[in-house]
């Protein structure tokens, strides 16, 4: 049987990954929005979750607003990115240090 | 509650968002720089009427059932009240500076305004919600807009950077805050406020505590506290300069006024869990603002590791977790923003005679014997944020230690102490040069007169004479305080 705790555990491994991926990799930008979007996929994971387990819709309608602010989060990301891209030529993270730090 | 009732509560964000939506389609059809300044005035103006609608729930004391709008979702109580205020002046100061900085840039455009208001409306909903779905809403829609106006010069590279650092560094916060709040919303079994602090008293779960400390953590990103502090020095030196006035003032604000919030409602119950975060939390800001700011040459840099600094002492406020803790924190902001506005707009102020921006610290050595009031204005900035005595910076961190003393941190307070005697060694060290190096002659450049007036009226808050306002900022903050806590 199923239960709450492996969707627990299913979302934490996620989200793990999702923010493994964003400090680990060198490569490229478009992989970090990739790790985001796994973050909040992995919330998504557990309220639906939760919701069900509870018996409570609000959870569900939580990861609605989720899903969607998570696009428009998404837009906002690839239109700096698309800005940046035209400056540099170039969206490898290890090129991302003009600003020092 | 009626459904009027709520509407009326929630006047300021309609406000805001009506007007912002009017404005952004009327950028649609505007044409040059007039059109631009146009709807900048449009702006304030609208925000300033925001700020009337707020000052009778913040003069009454509006709190509990009275305030409380869309069944629990929102509450437009006087402490929301007193943070809407706040970030309301640093809004509206970062649009007034902003269109002569910007068409220097060729870049004014009228979206600036616009995402401004977008990013304000955001935070007044930050500041007054009162459960996870409202906060979730309003977080994003402030960061979102954010971040756009971290990249909003968009043909100079470093403003592109701040933007996408900004971007990846803000959304793994909402994405760690968000995981905090799914966790609290399974162990708790709902969203409200109400609801958690009645969920979890005596001792947690493990869950639910997961959620508190994931919850504190995005917060702190959003705060720019240390350990979570890394991208503040980055995206304010890459931020054009009222982008970065705003980011030190407004959000700032908002995010500490939510997580009080946080805090003492849903966690009130929790506060020895929370507590000891705060506390490692606020010495750590203290410690990395200060030691940070020792190597840095960009006046930018240095006013970043400043703000992570302000951010530990006005923790120390929180980590009281009294009504007297919160109020001074309340205090403190509102010294806090003053003192923010100060330095960003004397550093806009600097300028060589061909209009450029002057960022290093070596640039404005000598600056005294050219630009006399412009030095000494930017040198009481410098010296309020270090706290010494005279000037008005010092009753912000003399009510935060008080607090602390009070509620038994005698340690804590110490520490702070000893700590904002390193601070104040890079404070003086700008002043220093200003007033004893040989001048350097590169900052002659006129400032325009809406620099001026703003930079006096801030210098003029933190002068000595703001200590008359000390009964009323004690007043308002402490029937704010007393909202806060009117629940719990």
């Amino acid at each position: 049987m199923i239960g709450i705790g492996h969707y627990v555990t299913v979302s934490s491994i996620l989200f793990v990954l999702g923010v493994l991926g964003i400090f680990l990799n060198r490569k490229n930008v478009i992989i970090i929005l990739m790790a985001i979007e796994l973050i909040l996929l992995a919330v998504n994971i557990n309220l639906v979750a939760f919701s069900s387990y509870l018996h409570d819709l609000t959870g569900q309608i939580f990861a609605m607003f989720v899903l969607t602010v998570a696009a428009g989060e998404a837009a906002v990301g690839l239109a700096i990115l698309v800005i940046y891209f035209r400056d540099r030529g170039t969206i490898a993270v290890d090129d991302v240090h003009n600003l020092k730090g | 509650m009626s459904w009027t009732h709520s509407l009326t509560l929630v006047a300021p964000e309609e406000l805001l968002s009506v007007t912002g939506l009017v404005l952004l389609l009327a950028s649609a059809w505007s044409r040059g720089q007039r059109d631009a300044r146009a709807i900048t005035w449009l702006s304030v103006l609208a925000l300033a009427i925001a700020a009337i609608i707020v000052v009778p729930a913040l003069c009454g004391g509006l709190r509990g059932d009275a305030a409380n709008a869309f069944d629990g979702l929102y509450s437009g109580d006087s402490f929301a009240a007193f943070a809407k205020l706040l970030v309301y002046a640093a809004a509206g100061a970062s649009l007034l500076i902003a269109p002569v900085f910007f068409e220097k840039a060729r870049s004014m455009r009228p979206e600036y305004p616009v995402l401004v208001l977008f990013a304000v409306a955001g935070m007044g909903m930050m500041v007054s919600a009162t459960n996870l779905l409202t906060l979730y809403v309003g977080l994003e829609l402030n960061s979102l807009a954010a971040y756009v106006l971290a990249a909003f010069l968009r043909n100079d590279q470093r403003s592109a950077e701040a933007g996408l650092k900004y971007f990846v560094l803000g959304a793994l916060a909402s994405g760690i805050l968000l995981f905090g709040m799914s966790l609290t919303y399974g162990f708790a079994g709902t969203t409200s406020f109400a609801g958690i602090a009645a969920a979890l008293t005596g001792d947690i779960s493990t869950g639910a505590l997961f959620g508190l400390v994931f919850m504190l953590a995005g917060l702190a990103f959003k705060i720019s506290a240390a350990p979570f502090h890394m991208w503040t020095p980055d995206v304010y030196e890459g931020a054009p300069t009222p982008v970065t006035m705003f980011f030190a003032s407004a959000p700032k604000v908002a995010a500490l006024a939510l997580t009080m919030r946080i805090a003492i409602v849903p966690f009130g119950a929790q506060t020895v869990a929370w507590q000891q975060i705060v506390i490692v939390v606020s010495l750590m800001s203290i410690i990395i603002g200060a030691l940070g700011a020792i190597g840095q040459s960009n006046l930018k840099r240095l006013l970043a590791y400043s703000s992570i600094n302000n951010v530990g002492f006005l923790l120390i406020g929180l980590a009281a977790a009294t009504p007297a803790g919160v109020g001074a924190m309340l205090v403190y902001l509102a010294i806090y923003v003053a003192m923010t506005v100060g330095g960003f707009v004397a550093l806009l102020m600097l300028k060589d005679v061909d209009g450029n921006q002057v960022e290093q610290i070596d640039q404005i050595a000598g600056l005294s014997r050219e630009r006399k009031v412009l030095s000494l204005c930017f040198a009481m900035v410098m010296l309020s944020l270090a706290g010494i005595p005279p000037l008005f910076g010092f009753w912000g961190k003399f009510v935060v230690f008080q607090a602390a003393v009070a509620a038994d941190l005698l340690p804590l307070a110490i520490i702070g102490i000893a700590a904002s005697v390193i601070g104040a060694f890079y404070y003086l060290k700008v002043v220093k040069v200003m007033y004893f190096d040989e001048p350097a002659g590169v900052a002659l450049g006129k400032s325009d007169w809406v620099h001026q007036a703003l930079l006096l009226l801030a210098a003029l808050i933190i002068s000595p004479l703001g200590y008359l306002l000390t009964k009323w900022l004690s007043d308002l903050s402490s029937l704010a305080a007393g909202a806060l806590f009117a629940g719990t």
